[in-house]
């Protein structure tokens, strides 16, 4: 089961995104493979409902690493890793959501109410196709088993805390 | 007043989704207004041809995050009218709670995180948080009891993938409800609280003509059944929709608008639930309501966020009474047959009507498919109300205008994502 399911593993693994807008697949596909790895203790889940959503997915889960599209400006294909314990995230960065309330809003409100996983990271992936119907691009597909590498070493530092 | 002025501004916050907003004023006198949506309704419709009718539930709840379950009804019982499907009364109880659930989610979030920074002077809610953290936590539980109605009856929150043509994949055990009922219960005094709060809300003096459109069902709050009503006396079955109701391109748009035909613009969605089905809500809702002065009829698009405060109690209450005396059907899904034929439905999503029609070959092929999404159909009337506050303001400054309009969009809660792209406001005066 991925979304909604009630058992909490040590750590979650949220890939956010939507398969119907090219590149914003992106945290969903990634989501997808670290899913069929089946780590132990580590739970990988696609979110694609408003950034709210993400308060209840972690909610109990201590460490947590967050996954999506970013759209900035930069070189497509780009990667990016935040913590944003430290500093709030540039919320122009995930303003790809198809919902306005995105994930670094989830953050910050998640920061105001004190119910913030006590490690939390987020990696990112330049994208440029977010229409409707859009393929995934080139520079994004070919990015995807980096991403997939960083995390999986992030999950190992995590795993040592 | 400056003869020429282009104001633009982009990412119009606190909606579901994203959209453009183009107003024009030429000599001091509103041109037009347009809310430029983008539909993904249409890629599905043409997404979903030739694909087995038993996958289109699990496909169309893909169109939004939102409101997959509306979408999964509202394809369910088109398919079902189709194939001459009759569900157990329970699976019917079910799917009633479990869209109710959606609604709950939806409603929850917009009216704690969404719409009422409006109302007490904040930016968003994070701001409001600082003010009102117990309301805030409130609706972060409501919105939670929504999703985990979802979650145990759907499968999962988002997406839920138990729900079937036919029925359930697998229906829940009386014991799996015990955890639900008890939080029911909980939801039923947070939802009065929020009604309690949000009636002593600032709200302007502001009323509008609306031709309100809705399902009406004899005994129920309208859900997943009934006939398309109106106030001003329309009265049809589902399937005479088309005959009613217009899609037309507008210019300046990518988006098909919404009309009664013989009338113009109208409302769907929780205004018009209430106004046209006031004594189907449960007691304990109709009571609550008139204690915030609400005595069936609300004509005051600010003050829907008490309607969906209402319709939220309403929810708590109806869906704790069918879980309570739920009993466990012989079977979860009724077995279906391919069949050729044209299906029609309109279920009440959490924003309004949602109408689904398909026609299957015999094999069970989808040759055509048709989306109306709730949003598409009030676009007309969002713009008219923007037009008459632009027209009767165009004093104002532009920032305080653009917040004013920020908010006239946000009392229709418009779900862009099931209707739009990027929401940027572009105001172009000459």
């Amino acid at each position: 089961m991925t979304t909604g399911s009630v058992i909490k593993l040590p750590i979650l693994i949220i890939g956010v995104g939507n398969y119907f807008r090219g590149d914003d697949s992106a945290g969903l596909l990634i989501a997808q493979t670290l899913a069929s790895k089946n780590m132990q203790g580590v739970q990988a889940v696609e979110f694609d409902s408003d950034g709210t959503g993400l308060l209840d997915l972690w909610e109990g889960v201590g460490r947590v690493i967050l996954v999506d599209a970013v759209s900035s400006g930069n070189k497509s294909g780009r990667t990016y890793r935040f913590e944003p314990l430290a500093k709030p995230l540039p919320s122009s960065f995930f303003s790809t959501s198809t919902h306005n309330f995105g994930v670094a809003e989830a953050i910050e409100l998640a920061r105001a109410l004190n119910c913030l996983p006590s490690r939390l990271v987020v990696f990112g992936v330049e994208g440029t196709n977010f229409k409707m119907g859009d393929p995934l691009s080139d520079e994004v597909e070919s990015a995807l088993p980096y991403l997939i590498e960083q995390i999986l070493d992030e999950v190992e530092k995590l795993k040592q805390d | 007043m400056n003869q020429t002025r282009t104001i633009k501004v982009e990412n119009i916050a606190r909606i579901e989704g994203e959209g453009k907003l183009l107003i024009k004023v030429r000599h001091s006198e509103v041109e037009a207004v347009h809310l430029d949506i983008f539909e993904p309704p249409r890629f599905f419709e043409a997404f979903l041809k030739g694909r087995h009718y038993k996958e289109v539930p699990d496909m169309v709840s893909r169109i939004c995050g939102i409101c997959p379950v509306a979408h999964q009804m509202s394809s369910i019982h088109a398919l079902e009218q189709i194939l001459g499907v009759t569900i157990d009364p329970q699976v019917r109880a079910l799917r009633r709670v479990l869209y109710l659930g959606e609604w709950l989610e939806s409603h929850a979030l917009h009216v704690h995180m969404l719409h009422a920074p409006d109302f007490v002077g904040t930016t968003d809610v994070i701001q409001m948080t600082k003010t009102y953290p117990e309301e805030v936590q409130r609706g972060i539980k409501l919105k939670k009891l929504g999703h985990e109605i979802m979650t145990v009856l759907g499968g999962r929150a988002v997406h839920p993938i138990n729900v079937r043509v036919g029925g359930f994949y697998k229906s829940p055990k009386k014991a799996d409800l015990a955890d639900l009922i008890e939080r029911l219960k909980w939801g039923k005094e947070a939802a009065l609280d929020t009604i309690r709060w949000v009636s002593t809300l600032p709200f302007p003096e502001y009323e509008q003509e609306y031709e309100f459109v809705s399902l009406q069902h004899p005994d129920e709050y309208p859900v997943n059944e009934g006939r398309l009503i109106s106030s001003q006396g329309l009265d049809i079955p589902m399937s005479a929709y088309e005959e009613h109701f217009v899609e037309e391109q507008v210019a300046n748009s990518n988006a098909l608008h919404s009309r009664v035909k013989e009338r113009g613009a109208y409302l769907v969605g929780p205004l018009a639930r209430f106004n046209l089905n006031f004594d189907k809500l449960a007691p304990i809702a109709q009571q609550a309501a008139q204690e915030a002065g609400l005595n069936g009829t609300c004509n005051n698009p600010f003050k829907s966020i008490i309607v969906r405060s209402i319709e939220a109690l309403h929810i708590c209450d109806e869906s704790l009474r069918l879980l309570e005396n739920y009993e466990e059907p012989d079977k979860s899904a009724v077995d279906t047959e391919p069949r050729a034929g044209k299906g029609y439905s309109c279920t009440e999503a959490p924003r309004g009507l949602l109408y689904h029609y398909y026609e299957l070959d015999e094999q069970g092929l989808v040759k055509s498919a048709q989306i109306i999404p709730p949003t598409a159909q009030n676009q007309n009337k969002i713009e008219e109300d923007l037009f008459r506050f632009v027209s009767e303001n165009l004093e104002m400054p532009k920032s305080q205008m653009t917040a004013k309009c920020e908010q006239t969009i946000r009392n229709y809660d418009p779900c862009l994502s099931c209707a739009t792209h990027f929401l940027k406001l572009e105001f172009d005066e000459e």
